[in-house]
């Protein structure tokens, strides 16, 4: 009797305390917030990854997978900005979670703390596809995920009190390597400002308002809409005006529009990461700047 | 943002600063550490994001030796114009589809009917020649913080207007419930949930035309469980009037259909997903009108009164080489259907025939479609579709004199070519060879044109 009842009482216990140092659920609907709350919840957290690098985050289905993953989820993390409006909703529809729905603190849109740019001028569809808040690819400029990470690690400290202050011990070494991480890459990518460039989708507005990179022109005549020949030797038509030395494209993106041009003006055709996981040297988000710098030192040499 | 603790705490140690400490307790202050770090954290965040953006302003304000080029006309620096006036802030999502063909039929319409398989009084490939398809206007929003609703309005082009889904959704349940209420597409099957103009195809496969008259809804409820697993398990269950095919309006205060469903579904690897799921609804009907090709030929109006039980199996794969479906994509999709019937047959309802007769009826049917669609380049699809009915072998009772024909499953083979040049519009070509009868062969040419403005639309798996 004795025995059982130790055994009872250790049982017992552990139930009380599991939940307290069990991982709390994070569903990053993109690589790089996973990335993210990777780096600033370490073991705490058990994070699933909605989206990869190859796939074009307009354009994700809410899938079974998804909305089984968010109906276990703790704490979603998003893009925001329309980036994920024909699907991250609908998951949370069906999830039956309401601790994730928009409003609650346990969902985290990543584009309330970065300041948009590129709020388009004429709101309509026939503009391609625009988006009303700004431009959603905010994670091509570092200093907007360490804005982002203020914010993050501050909910992630709000969703799982218990363990506030490893989120905050864990940010504050974050902040620190990834402030010194900015200014390695901006003295490595110092050669590159003004380097004239064109890019095949409107993705990297960021970035190249970072670098100070200048757009010469875009190959998709609107946002979203798939190059055709005759947008092409439009683009053509520009660059032989005003030339450009690199031509960027996203991993998720097909390469025909961008070897098209390539070969016609003469410039180098330079796939960027774009997020965690893009290439195999993107494996998280140090590497990510790492490898999208030295692809850019590459393609202007 | 400040709690009452806080306050509190906070008013305590101004009145009286050397008895805040015995004030407060051990946990209290502990807690009001943690709130006054985290505003300190989130005031230094938002300092930061200030100073960055003085920062990126000084930038630009500096001049950039003639970097952006002359035409650019320079951005506004707001976009208070999009903000919404107090009166409109408020209004749900509007989104609103157009959609509008060219059918050639060789057959007359007025003829369509399957070899031995009831349907539907207006289950028809609709109109020869040029002609307005169904237009479809949705409002959706947050009612609260506990309902969603959404309102599904179709306008036919006949100029009537139908209810096409019009409910309530709880939104604030935990543990992976949602409810919902009002008129819905019923959740049995896999495409029943899906709206026409969404479909991969222009019409229904035909056990959904024949079992179901298109599409089955439920005027009722619906409570949805979503289980707690990394492979989706979901389990429904349905309550209705049933005053939809195969059911009908019964004038009683007794519900008239059930139904209970069950989904699985998951990813493999990063290319594929795919869903399975067992469906069944029983549903009941009086006096419901059909129509069913006779002996001679004719296409006799039928009258039905009885239960009717369908089972559906259904799976979808859908395949894009890294996920990713903009470019290339493959989905295979089927769904096996069984529907058991018994009652009573009116056969020549109307009386148009002079032979109206009425005896038992009981009928164990089955039918199936298999469809591939497959995106070969961006904005161009093919698809193939294959479809069947198996008559079984119906009891007519004394109507079989009328009513018996040969032992012929109807079939109907479908290709289509579509082309989607933004996630807005699509533009459809599509052939079918439907062999409805023996000796009854239609073959039918659309093109078809699907047009949707407004709030963007749900990407549904």
């Amino acid at each position: 009797m004795r025995e059982f009842s130790k055994w009872f009482m250790t049982a017992a216990l552990a139930v009380v305390l599991l939940p307290a140092h069990a991982a709390i659920n994070v569903f990053a609907t993109m690589p790089e917030w996973g990335a993210l709350a990777e780096e600033l919840g370490g073991d705490q957290v058990k994070v699933y990854v909605a989206t990869t690098a190859l796939q074009d985050a307009h354009h994700i289905e809410a899938k079974p997978s998804l909305i089984a993953r968010a109906r276990s989820a703790d704490l979603v993390v998003a893009t925001g900005a329309e980036l994920e409006v024909g699907w991250l909703p609908l998951v949370l529809q069906q999830a039956g979670n309401p601790n994730v729905r928009p409003g609650q603190p346990g969902y985290f849109e990543a584009a309330t703390f970065v300041s948009l740019l590129d709020k388009p001028t004429r709101l309509d569809r026939a503009e391609g596809d625009v988006h009303a808040a700004g431009d959603p690819h905010i994670q091509t400029d570092p200093r907007n995920i360490a804005r982002v990470a203020t914010a993050l690690a501050a909910r992630l400290a709000a969703v799982d009190p218990a363990n506030a202050d490893t989120y905050r011990a864990r940010y504050k070494a974050f902040d620190e390597k990834w402030r010194a991480a900015i200014a390695k890459w901006e003295r490595e990518s110092a050669p590159l400002k003004g380097t004239p460039v064109v890019v095949q989708h409107k993705a990297f507005t960021y970035l190249i308002a970072w670098l100070g990179l200048d757009t010469v022109a875009a190959l998709e005549p609107k946002p979203g809409v798939e190059p055709t020949t005759a947008s092409l030797t439009e683009v053509l038509a520009t660059l032989q005006r005003k030339p450009a030395k690199m031509v960027l494209r996203a991993a998720y993106q097909g390469d025909r529009p961008s070897q098209w041009i390539a070969e016609r003006a003469s410039l180098k055709p330079v796939v960027l990461p774009f997020t965690v996981g893009g290439d195999a040297e993107a494996k998280d988000l140090y590497s990510l700047f790492d490898d999208t710098i030295a692809r850019l030192r590459k393609g202007a040499e | 943002m400040f709690s009452p603790k806080l306050v509190r705490a906070l008013g305590t140690c101004a009145l009286c600063v050397p008895l805040a400490a015995a004030a407060a307790t051990d946990a209290d202050l502990t807690e009001i550490r943690d709130q006054i770090r985290q505003m300190k954290e989130s005031y230094e965040a938002r300092i930061r994001a200030l100073e960055d953006r003085l920062k990126a302003a000084e930038a630009a304000a500096a001049p950039s030796a003639g970097a952006v080029p002359a035409a650019e006309p320079p951005a506004p620096s707001s976009a208070s114009s999009y903000a919404a006036s107090t009166l409109s802030a408020f209004n749900p999502g509007i989104a609103v589809v157009l959609q509008g063909n060219y059918q050639y039929l060789k057959q007359d319409p007025a003829l369509y009917g399957f070899n031995n398989v009831q349907i539907g009084e207006d289950v028809t490939p609709g109109r020869r020649g040029l002609g307005l398809a169904e237009s479809e206007i949705t409002l959706f929003a947050n009612v609260d913080h506990l309902f969603a609703g959404s309102l599904t309005v179709s306008l036919a082009p006949d100029n009537s207007v139908e209810v096409e889904e019009a409910y309530g959704l709880v939104t604030a349940l935990p543990y992976g419930l949602v409810p919902k209420f009002g008129r819905f597409f019923s959740g049995v099957g896999y495409m029943n949930e899906q709206h026409q103009h969404a479909w991969d195809f222009q019409d229904a496969p035909l056990p959904y035309q024949a079992f179901f008259g298109g599409q089955f809804t439920q005027d009722g409820a619906q409570l949805k469980w979503v289980a707690p697993t990394d492979l989706l398990l979901e389990f429904g269950a349905e309550i209705g009037n049933g005053d939809a095919f195969p059911g009908s309006p019964r004038n009683s205060n007794s519900a008239g259909a059930w139904s209970a469903f069950m989904h699985a579904g998951g990813d493999v690897g990063a290319s594929s997903s795919w869903r399975a799921g067992v469906s069944y609804l029983e549903t009941r009907a009086v006096d419901r009108v059909g129509k069913l090709p006779d002996t001679d030929g004719n296409i006799a109006q039928t009258s039905f009164g009885g239960t009717t039980h369908t089972t559906i199996v259904d799976f979808i794969w859908k395949y894009a080489p890294d996920g990713n479906a903009t470019r290339t994509n493959f989905k295979l999709q089927g769904e096996y259907f069984w529907q058991r019937a018994s009652g009573d047959l009116t056969y020549d309802s109307d009386g148009s025939l002079g032979r109206t007769n009425t005896d038992t009826y009981s009928a164990n049917q089955s039918g199936w479609y298999l469809q591939g669609v497959w995106q070969f380049m961006p904005m161009w699809r093919v698809g193939l579709r294959y479809d069947r009915l198996n008559q079984g072998s119906p009891d007519y009772g004394d109507n079989a004199p009328f009513l018996a024909t040969s032992a012929f499953s109807p079939q109907r083979t479908t290709v289509m070519l579509d082309w989607t040049p933004s996630e807005f519009s699509r533009i459809r070509l599509q052939y079918a060879q439907n062999k409805e009868r023996p000796d009854f062969t239609d073959n039918q040419f659309f093109l078809q044109y699907i047009l949707t403005l407004g709030a963007h639309g749900a990407h549904k798996f």
